[in-house]
Parts: C-alpha cells; sequence; structure tokens
C-alpha cells in the first residue's frame, strides 16, 4: 500500500492542487491497490479501463490552469446500483448482466464535472435488497477487518473499497441502511442525506419513496466534501428538493473543533432494548455518548413509541415498491431474456424473471405483489403508510427536545458470510435502528466508535437530525470523531488488517 | 397464522410474471407465512385517524415546461435489445390482450 | 368464429332497455410527452417520426429514469375537465396501475386512480332532430399512453397466429385525458345515435379547446363503448361488454347497435352476457370476444412514489375557466348564424360531424358556402366510397388552398375535384398536386387562340353562321377547343376569343 491510498480524500485532493502528486499518481495507486487486495475483498464488479484517462485529463486541465473543484483528481468508487455510460451498471444482478446505459445517474454525471477519476462499480446485494452483500449475484464482498464476515448491505462493495483503501470515496445507497449499517461494520463513514438532498435519477430504484443516494467515506469531511458534489437539486427528479443547502464539508470544518458538543441535545430512544443488541455494541455506544457528555452535550432519553413498527412498516412498502419498480426487467428492452421454444412473450418474461432474480428478490416481489394484492391493500400497504405518520410523528415529538438522536448504527458487529443467509426475518433485523430515518425521510450518519470488546470489530454511531439539518449531522458527526481519533491516537481504520497479503483465504471472485 | 398458501404463490408468480418451480412455491410458503405474521402487526397502529403518508418529504406541483428534450438516439433505445428488427424490439408472439 | 346471432333492433328495444357507458381515451398535442421531454408524436409537428425515434428514458423504462409531470399537459387536462363540467379535484395525484405487457416500457401505466384531477361533470349532446340529451361525466384523468405492437407472420396479421411482434415507443408516455362517463339511462332507440353524437360532442370540445389533434383514425381520440341490456322493468343492470378503441364516430355508432342486437338475441335465448371486452372489426361490421375479466386484473394500483400530488391554485383554475371556448351547443347556434347556413345545411354539416373541419377551413380564408360545399359535397361522396370519415380524408388548410385556387381562376371546379382526389391519394398539397399532375386551367391566350384557330378552320361552317351574327353557333367550337385543353380551359375566356377570332379571321 502507498501513502496515497492511506490519504484522506481532503487530503489527497490538498496534494493534487498544490501539483505534489498528479491525478494518473493517485489513481494508479488506487488501480494498484485494487489489484492487490480485491481478489480477496472482493469490493468490485468493474474496475474502470479508462481511469487512468479520465485522471491525465484532469492533469492536462490543472496544467493548463482550468478552474477545478476541490475535488478534482481524487479517484471515486460507485456502487453498481448507479447507472455509467462506460461501465456496466448491474444493480448486482443476474438479469443485468453487461447492462450498458446511454446516460449517467445524475450524481455520477455531477462527480465527473467535479472532476472526480471514476475507479469501477462496487458490489452489493441484488437490487440493492439486503444487509450482507451475499445477495449479490456475482459473489459476495468480505469485509477487510476479516475476510470470513460480511461488509453489511447492500452496499458492502462501497464499504469494503474505501475501508481497504481502494478508494478514498464512494458512492451509495440507502434504503433502509444500506450506507450506514455497511459503515457500521467496516469502520467507514456514511451519509443518508434526506429524503430528495440528492437525485435519484439514474439510481436503479428500489423502493422509490425510501431511496437516497448518499456519500461512503473514511471521514466525516471526506463525506461532507463528495455530498457538495453529488446534492442539490435535480429536475430530473420530481422528488428532489429545490432547498437551498449549505456547504457540507464547511459544517465538517466547523464542527471539528468540538464547540458544537457545547449544549448539544443528543436524545437517545427509550425503546431500544438492550437486548438484541450485542454487548459489545452497547458498550461502544455508550462509551461515545459519554465522550460527548465530557465536552458538555446533554444525553436527553426520549421516546419513539412507534420505531417498534418501522421494520414491519419497511418490509411492507420496500417489496410493495420494489415488486412495481422492478417489473421493467421482462426481456424486451435490455438485460437477459431466457428463450422458451414454441413459447409466448409471457412465457419468456416469466422464465426469465425465474432466472434472472436470486432467492431474496423473488421473496420480496412475492411479497410485494402480496401487499398490494386487491383485498389486502388497506390491511398491509395502507397500513405501513400510516406507520410511516406515526414516525414521523415520534421524530418531531423528540426533535422538540433534542438536536440530535443517537444510536447503535447497527445491532451486532459484522456476522460470518452465511450466518443469516438461510434466514430472512433475522437478517431483516439488522436494520432497526437505520430504517425509521427512510421511513421519515430525514438524514442520518454512521461513524465509527470503536471496536466491539468481544470480537475486535468495528462499531458505529448513528445520528438523526430533522428534514434538511444534514450539516447538523456534519457537525457533530466531525466533532465527535476530533474526539474519538484523538483518543485512539489515529484513525480506526489504521488497526484494521493491512491485507498486503491475503490470509489463507484463496482468492474468491475478485474484481472483473 | 398467515393466510399464505401454496396456491396464493403460485397466483402471485403469475401476476409478477415469475415462473416459480413446485420447490421455489413450497419454500416461499414457509417463508412469507413467517414474514407476513411479522409484519401484519402495522395494523395494530394503523387507525382510521391516522393519515398514510406516501412520500416523507411532502411536496407538490412539481411540473416540468413543455420543452422537448432528453431524446435517445435510435441507437441506444436498441442498444441492449435482446432482440430487435427493423428498428423495433422483437419478442414472440403474444397471446394476451392489450389493456 | 361462429357468426353471432342478432335480433332485429326495433324488436330489441321492444324487449329490453339499453344502458350505455363510454370511455374516450384523448391523445394532448402537447409538445413533450406527460411524463418526458421526449417530443410527442400526438403533436402534428412529429406525425412522420420512424419508430423508437421519440423515446427517452423513462418512456422505454430505463433503470434508473423516473418521470416528471408536463405541466402543460396538466393544464391542458385541467381546461379539458371544466369543459366536460367537472369539478377540479384540490389535490389529485397519480398512481401506478400495474401490469405485464410489452409495449408498457416500466410494464406499470402511471395513470390516476381514486383521486382523479376532474371529477362530476356533464356535457350537452344534440341529437340528428336538434334534440339535447345530457351525458353524465364521472371523472376525467391523466395518464399515459402506451407504445405500439405490430404482430409479423400469421395468416391475419393479427395476435392470434402471429410468429413475433415488433415493438416501438414512441407512442409510450403519450399525454391520455381518459373521460369517464356514468351509466346513461333512457338512451332508447337512440342509443346509437347518442354513442356516435357524445364522441362527435367530445371531439368538438377538443378541438375547440386547441388540446389534441383529434384525428380518430390516428389513434389521436379512441372510444371504449360499454353497452348492457335489461329486460324492461329489471332494476338490476344487466352484464356489460366493453367494445374497445372503436376508431370512428360511425363506427361507434355501429357498434353500439350490434352489441344492442347481439346480446338482446342472447338474452332473448335465455343466455347469458360474459363480461369482457370486445373487439370492433370495422370490415364485417362486427364485435368478437377479446379477454374475460380475470384474476389477472389485479392492477395493484398504489400512489406512485416518483411523482407528488397535482395541487392546482383556485388562481390558476380560474384563469383556464375564463379561458374556455364557448360550450358546444353555443357554439353551433353561432356558427349558424355566422355562417348563414339553412336550418337543413347546418343539420347536414353537424351530423356528419365536420363543423370543426368547416370551421378551421373558413377561418384559412374559405367563405362558409364554399368550405360547407367541400365537406359535405365532394369529400363527404369520397369518404362514403371509401368507409372512412371525412375528416380523415383532407386537412381544412387543403381545402381552403383549393377553393382559393379556384377562386383565383387556376382551376375550374371540375380541375378541382381532380385535384381533390390527389390530395386524398396523398400526393401533397392542392398546389403540388396541381403541380404535379400539370392540371392548372390554360390561361395563356396563345394557346387558346391556336386552339381556336385550328377549330375554326376545321369548321368553316360554324365560322360562317357566327360571322352571320349567330353567336350560339360558338359553343360547336367551344366544345371542341374545351376538348383539346383536356378541360383545363376557362370556357368563359375561350368564348370571348371564339368571338374575337371569329371576326378577325379572314378565312
Ligand atoms: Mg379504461
Ligand atoms: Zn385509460
Amino acid at each position: 500500500m502507498t501513502d496515497l491510498t492511506k490519504l484522506s480524500a481532503a487530503a489527497l485532493a490538498d496534494k493534487l492542487a498544490a501539483r505534489e502528486v498528479s491525478s494518473v499518481e493517485a489513481t494508479q495507486a488506487h488501480l494498484d491497490r485494487i489489484a492487490a487486495v480485491d481478489a480477496d475483498v472482493h469490493a468490485f464488479l468493474h474496475v474502470n479501463e479508462h481511469a487512468l484517462d479520465a485522471a491525465a485529463d484532469i492533469d492536462r486541465r490543472r496544467a493548463a490552469g482550468d478552474h477545478l473543484g476541490p475535488l478534482a483528481g481524487v479517484p471515486l468508487a460507485i456502487k453498481d446500483v448507479l447507472v455509467t455510460t462506460d461501465m456496466p451498471s448491474t444493480s448486482g444482478s443476474r438479469i443485468l448482466d453487461g447492462y450498458m446505459s446511454p446516460y449517467d445517474a445524475t450524481v455520477v454525471a455531477r462527480s465527473r464535472a467535479a472532476g472526480l477519476v471514476p475507479l469501477g462499480k462496487t458490489n452489493m446485494d441484488e437490487f440493492a435488497m439486503g444487509s450482507s452483500t451475499e445477495h449479490s449475484a456475482y459473489g459476495p464482498t468480505r469485509n477487510p477487518w476479516d475476510l470470513t464476515r460480511i461488509p453489511g448491505g447492500s452496499g458492502g462493495g462501497s464499504a469494503a473499497a474505501v475501508a481497504a483503501f481502494e478508494a478514498p470515496l464512494a458512492l451509495g445507497s440507502d434504503t433502509g441502511g444500506s450506507i450506514r449499517q455497511p459503515a457500521h461494520v467496516t469502520g467507514t463513514v456514511g451519509i443518508k442525506p434526506t429524503y430528495g438532498g440528492v437525485s435519484r435519477y439514474g439510481a436503479i430504484a428500489l423502493a422509490s419513496s425510501l431511496d437516497q443516494v448518499g456519500p461512503v467515506t473514511r471521514t466525516v469531511l471526506d463525506a461532507g466534501l463528495l455530498h457538495d458534489v453529488i446534492g442539490g437539486h435535480d429536475p430530473h427528479d420530481s422528488t428532489s428538493l429545490a432547498h437551498d443547502w449549505p456547504s457540507f464539508a464547511d459544517a465538517a470544518r466547523e464542527g471539528a473543533d468540538g464547540q458544537v458538543l457545547k449544549g448539544l441535545k443528543v436524545g437517545v430512544i427509550r425503546e431500544l432494548p438492550d437486548s438484541g443488541f450485542q454487548a459489545g455494541v452497547s458498550e461502544s455506544f455508550r462509551a461515545a455518548l459519554a465522550a460527548m457528555e465530557a465536552q458538555g452535550a446533554e444525553i436527553v432519553e426520549i421516546s419513539a413509541p412507534h420505531f417498534e413498527y418501522g421494520v414491519a412498516a419497511y418490509y411492507l412498502i420496500l417489496p410493495a415498491e420494489a415488486s412495481s419498480n422492478l417489473a421493467k426487467f421482462d426481456s424486451v428492452r435490455f438485460g437477459l431474456r431466457v428463450d422458451v421454444p414454441g413459447g409466448t412473450v409471457e412465457d419468456v418474461m416469466a422464465k426469465t424473471r425465474d432466472a434472472g432474480f436470486g432467492d431474496e428478490v423473488k421473496r420480496r416481489i412475492i411479497l410485494g405483489t402480496y401487499a398490494l394484492s386487491a383485498g389486502y391493500y388497506d390491511a398491509y400497504y395502507g397500513s405501513a403508510q400510516k406507520v410511516r405518520t406515526l414516525i414521523q410523528r415520534d421524530f418531531a415529538e423528540a426533535f422538540a427536545q433534542v438536536d440530535v438522536i443517537a444510536t447503535p448504527s447497527a445491532p451486532t458487529t459484522a456476522f460470518r458470510l452465511g450466518e443469516k443467509i438461510d434466514d430472512p426475518l433475522q437478517m431483516y433485523l439488522n436494520d432497526v435502528t437505520t430504517i425509521p430515518a427512510n421511513l421519515a425521510g430525514v438524514p442520518g450518519i454512521s461513524i465509527p466508535s470503536g471496536l466491539a470488546s468481544e470480537d475486535g470489530l468495528p462499531v458505529g454511531i448513528q445520528f438523526l437530525a430533522p428534514a434538511h439539518e444534514d450539516a447538523r449531522l456534519y457537525r457533530v458527526g466531525a466533532a465527535l470523531e476530533a474526539l474519538l481519533v484523538d483518543s485512539w491516537g489515529g484513525q480506526l481504520l489504521d488497526r484494521a488488517p493491512m491485507l498486503e497479503k491475503a490470509p489463507e483465504l484463496g482468492a474468491n471472485g475478485g474484481a472483473r | 397464522m398467515s393466510e399464505i398458501t401454496p396456491d396464493l404463490v403460485r397466483h402471485l408468480g403469475v401476476l409478477a410474471r415469475i415462473q416459480l418451480s413446485d420447490e421455489e412455491v413450497e419454500r416461499l410458503t414457509g417463508q412469507l407465512d413467517a414474514i407476513v405474521d411479522n409484519i401484519a402487526k402495522v395494523s395494530e397502529v394503523a387507525t382510521p385517524d391516522v393519515a398514510a403518508t406516501s412520500h416523507p418529504i411532502p411536496l407538490e406541483n412539481v411540473f416540468r415546461p413543455d420543452v422537448p428534450g432528453d431524446l435517445l438516439t435510435p441507437a441506444q433505445v436498441l442498444q441492449n435489445a435482446p432482440d430487435a428488427a427493423d428498428g423495433r424490439f422483437r419478442v414472440t408472439a403474444i397471446l394476451g390482450e392489450e389493456q | 368464429m361462429a357468426k353471432d346471432k342478432l335480433m332485429d333492433f326495433d324488436e330489441a328495444l321492444e324487449r329490453f332497455e339499453p344502458v350505455l357507458g363510454f370511455e374516450v381515451h384523448v391523445e394532448l398535442n402537447t409538445e413533450t410527452k406527460m411524463f418526458s421531454a421526449a417530443a410527442n408524436p400526438a403533436n402534428s409537428a412529429n406525425h412522420e417520426a420512424g419508430p423508437n425515434t421519440l423515446v427517452a428514458p423513462v418512456d422505454m423504462g430505463l433503470p434508473g429514469a423516473l418521470p416528471v409531470v408536463n405541466e402543460t399537459a396538466v393544464r391542458y387536462s385541467i381546461s379539458l375537465g371544466l369543459a366536460l363540467g367537472c369539478s377540479i379535484a384540490p389535490s389529485s395525484r397519480f398512481a401506478r396501475k400495474n401490469y405485464f405487457y410489452p409495449d408498457l416500457g416500466k410494464n406499470y401505466q402511471i395513470s390516476q386512480y381514486d383521486e382523479p384531477i376532474a371529477f362530476e361533470g356533464s356535457v350537452d349532446i344534440e341529437l340528428a332532430d336538434g334534440e339535447i340529451v345530457t351525458v353524465p361525466i364521472e371523472r376525467a384523468h391523466m395518464e399515459e399512453d402506451a407504445g405500439k405492437l405490430t404482430h409479423v407472420g400469421g395468416s391475419t396479421g393479427r395476435i392470434q397466429g402471429a410468429e413475433y411482434s415488433l415493438v416501438d415507443y414512441n407512442r409510450a408516455g403519450v399525454p391520455l385525458v381518459e373521460i369517464v362517463t356514468k351509466p346513461i339511462f333512457g338512451a332508447e332507440h337512440r342509443a346509437p345515435e347518442i354513442a356516435k353524437a357524445y364522441v362527435a360532442t367530445i371531439r368538438d370540445i377538443v378541438i375547440s379547446l386547441g388540446i389534441s389533434e383529434a384525428r380518430m383514425e390516428r389513434g389521436n381520440l379512441r372510444c371504449d363503448a360499454n353497452v348492457s341490456l335489461r329486460p324492461r322493468g329489471q332494476e338490476k343492470l344487466g352484464t356489460r361488454t366493453e367494445t374497445k378503441n372503436v376508431n370512428s364516430m360511425r363506427s361507434v355508432e355501429r357498434a353500439v347497435r350490434y352489441e344492442i342486437q347481439r346480446q338482446a338475441a342472447i338474452l332473448a335465448a335465455g343466455g347469458t352476457i360474459t363480461q369482457e371486452t370486445r373487439h370492433w372489426h370495422e370490415d364485417t361490421g362486427t364485435t368478437s370476444p377479446g379477454r374475460p375479466k380475470s384474476d389477472a386484473d389485479d392492477y395493484r394500483y398504489f400512489p406512485e412514489p416518483d411523482l407528488l400530488p397535482v395541487a392546482p391554485s383556485i388562481e390558476l383554475i380560474e384563469e383556464l375557466r375564463a379561458a374556455l371556448p364557448e360550450p358546444p351547443a353555443a357554439r353551433r347556434r353561432r356558427l349558424k348564424t355566422e355562417w348563414g347556413f339553412t336550418d337543413l345545411e347546418f343539420q347536414d354539416a353537424a351530423n356528419s360531424g365536420i363543423l370543426p373541419e368547416i370551421e378551421a377551413t373558413v377561418a384559412a380564408g374559405a367563405s362558409p358556402a364554399t368550405a360547407r360545399k367541400w365537406w359535405t359535397g365532394e369529400i363527404a361522396r369520397i369518404a362514403k366510397v371509401q368507409g372512412r370519415e371525412a375528416s380523415e380524408l383532407a386537412t381544412p388548410a387543403d381545402v381552403a388552398a383549393l377553393q382559393a385556387l379556384v377562386d383565383a381562376g387556376t382551376l375550374t371546379d371540375k380541375l378541382a375535384r381532380q385535384v381533390l382526389e390527389g390530395v386524398i391519394a396523398g400526393e401533397g398539397s392542392p398546389q403540388e398536386v396541381v403541380d404535379a399532375r400539370g392540371l392548372a386551367v390554360v390561361s395563356d391566350d396563345g394557346a387558346l387562340i391556336g386552339a381556336i384557330d385550328e377549330a375554326l378552320a376545321s369548321q368553316p361552317d360554324v365560322l360562317a353562321k357566327i360571322r352571320d351574327g349567330k353567336v350560339q353557333a360558338a359553343g360547336a367550337v367551344i366544345g371542341a377547343v374545351m376538348k383539346a385543353m383536356k378541360g383545363q380551359a376557362d370556357a368563359a375566356r375561350v368564348r370571348e376569343l371564339v368571338l374575337e377570332r371569329a371576326s378577325a379571321t379572314d378565312a
């Protein structure tokens, strides 16, 4: 590993701006790192063969004195849920094997325009359905902290890529925790912005009213820098907010001095049971709160009585919307086609969808079809939408008392590959703390809070803020991050295995 | 117990255009039954006085001016086509009827 | 397919009461589609587009694409709702109607379900004898059209027996307003006429609003006709059939008549009507069964999460209301006065459903009398021969241009009819047909004089008579000249010249 891959995006950007290093050098360093470790980690589904050309272009423009954005020349990994014109976009599914989009997702177009260098497409649970990246049709991604464990999901590839120093920055998408839960299990930073804060145009839809694209990074400042690039109103997305967003990088810089913690009211949810949470996760969470309290933050117990219905509502709304969103994969216009000799187009569609979708996708499509069926709508989908209202009310009441809400980002540290794969219900509970933010549309951030005492694996703390108050998360997140990094004597990820030489595990998958 | 039966799962497969094998039907019946038992609890608190929320951030009247743009070239339209002829997508014969 | 038994229409009406209902789909002529910025093929500017050339990502359901509502389509829909006497919903929303079909890029149609933009209205329609019937409107809602399938192979070119189908997504996403009536009671023996007059009235309305090309043969206006019968004295409604996509006013009339006769025969024989969609066959004048209602009709509607409610302000609604054209009945009264037609002339034009064409032709510069003459005369005659609607055959602009050529003396009436044939045959505008066929009146005196001198020389007896002052004898020479000029001469001018030459020539 070279020093260039160890740098934060902000530090690398400074060196690029000062012309101490070129984007070609930075990009090459990350490509080398991918070549060295991705056979084991399998964070990437595709590595961009044009990455060095894009980097050289930025170097040329810099040499020519062009005005470049703050992240120009910094490499970026892109979750495969986002469509790209120069790389396949599969959303982790066999049904989209080799699919080439004729247009770029808005966040990708904005990243390119800002001079970021797309490194490749990262692995994910098929159509973002999962919490472990084991549901990828292209094989699982492995957690850089322990290659026998899951990297979280659905954005396990993006989280593992930044955790393994294969990329300084990545894009993710979060429908029920797919940015924040992988951040938690990989010791990285992930933000789900306010719903509508970042365009969904070109993000292959899972559940339209829940999906949100966001940054996946190693530091809060890096997340803010990337959020500044991808965020803001997009006329191609009707649900995109025409809001005057502040600079999130500035918010992170402001937060880093810790002043924001003085008098900050931090809500903790009374109803979140201690049971179900791994002891080391709860310990790390309480220690982080204590550190904040020591800096003048006030911990306030709040009540969110309807959060316990969140998972149930989520597993009705998501499958319902997904069953409709995934209907377009029918063998007619793009994607897989399985021919049925002598069959009708209906037979071909049904056979293709059977062959092209994995078990979890089929399970959720069937569940969603059921939830929307005549006679069931009111009891299921309709009721779930009401739970959404109740959870929004819980948030409104809580935010009348506190500035942010804090929870552990997920109940457990990274579990072992295969451990929960046959138990969908158990898998669904991984998202218990992250789901309420998606249902209510509020922003959430996960930053590392430490390592669990019993297994030495990363734990994340989640902060939630009212809608439109993403900047508050960057301030608070950066403040706590500074405190913790100081107490650890360096980044948490400095303690992760270096993966230079792969352990006994053989290469499995790897970048294609 | 919920009312998930193999016949219902098979019917849902037809609606969702997924050709489920008997083995899949059986497995899904059990799994969906357990899942539905768990998620059905939403109706406990979804009383008539509570309004439904379909969009997390309430907005309205989001419109686009009636100005042309965003056109794909015919080559782009067909670039991923599993089968095409005469500038159009080709599919095997259709039995059903237009809605 | 076995031939349907039909009951005599009058007998059917004696025994059963018909109840009607209509769903009319209107394609709006906005610049762009309902949910994408792709150019709209239902706008006349884009008629000639090749397959899959008017497609944006969302129209073909590309992964990641999102819909955005066309503001003009919303305004048009509100205007149409107001013209139908509807209330405009303070808040309406879109829903997804989920079903798989290859012409549907996303495999769901974005439509409106429980919250349409317009509801509860009525329209007055005028029958041939001037009687006014009020048709109750249930709702008008916004939605998108589907793409187009072409069935290839097999014997019939229809779905049945086709080897494969080709899909073109140009039409996918064209803005539609679907107008749904309430059940129409009391139509009785006028049911077929009411059907036709209703569609004609909707067509009048959308044309006067300027929101649709309203060409039925192009599918800009499509009617699904629901017909049910109930025995006299029975309260409960009978089972209805829905005859889909009937593409002319004449066919709507025929289809309703046919269904009444067909259903009556079945019911009278003790049979039951199947609730089903039916297809109209223009060639045989019959309907045939489509698909019965089934479990697969579970459309799993839910609010479209990619779109937000449409909540027009009172100000916008009132602005659009103030801009509404006059209602059809009032408009008819005004046009009749303005045009100076007799009752008979006006009813004749109105019943042919070509008032909009006459109006547009007058607007394009023709006199009302000449406009009426063309539309109810030669064009109507050809339409009848071809079994098509007069409005399909020519545009008002063409007719006005044709009449202008007559007025300028470039064409005689007879030549103009030939030019019209060329226009209808698709040879281009009247001027283009004149040029291509060389049909203009020969007004060059030189050419005429040559022909006249020749004719006079070959008929010396006639020449002598003319010189003797027997001017009526000139007719024979004029006929010969007109024949020599293949009719492309102005007879009056020929006459003048014949007399002139007869006295000048020293034969
Ligand atoms: Mg309909
Ligand atoms: Zn419709």
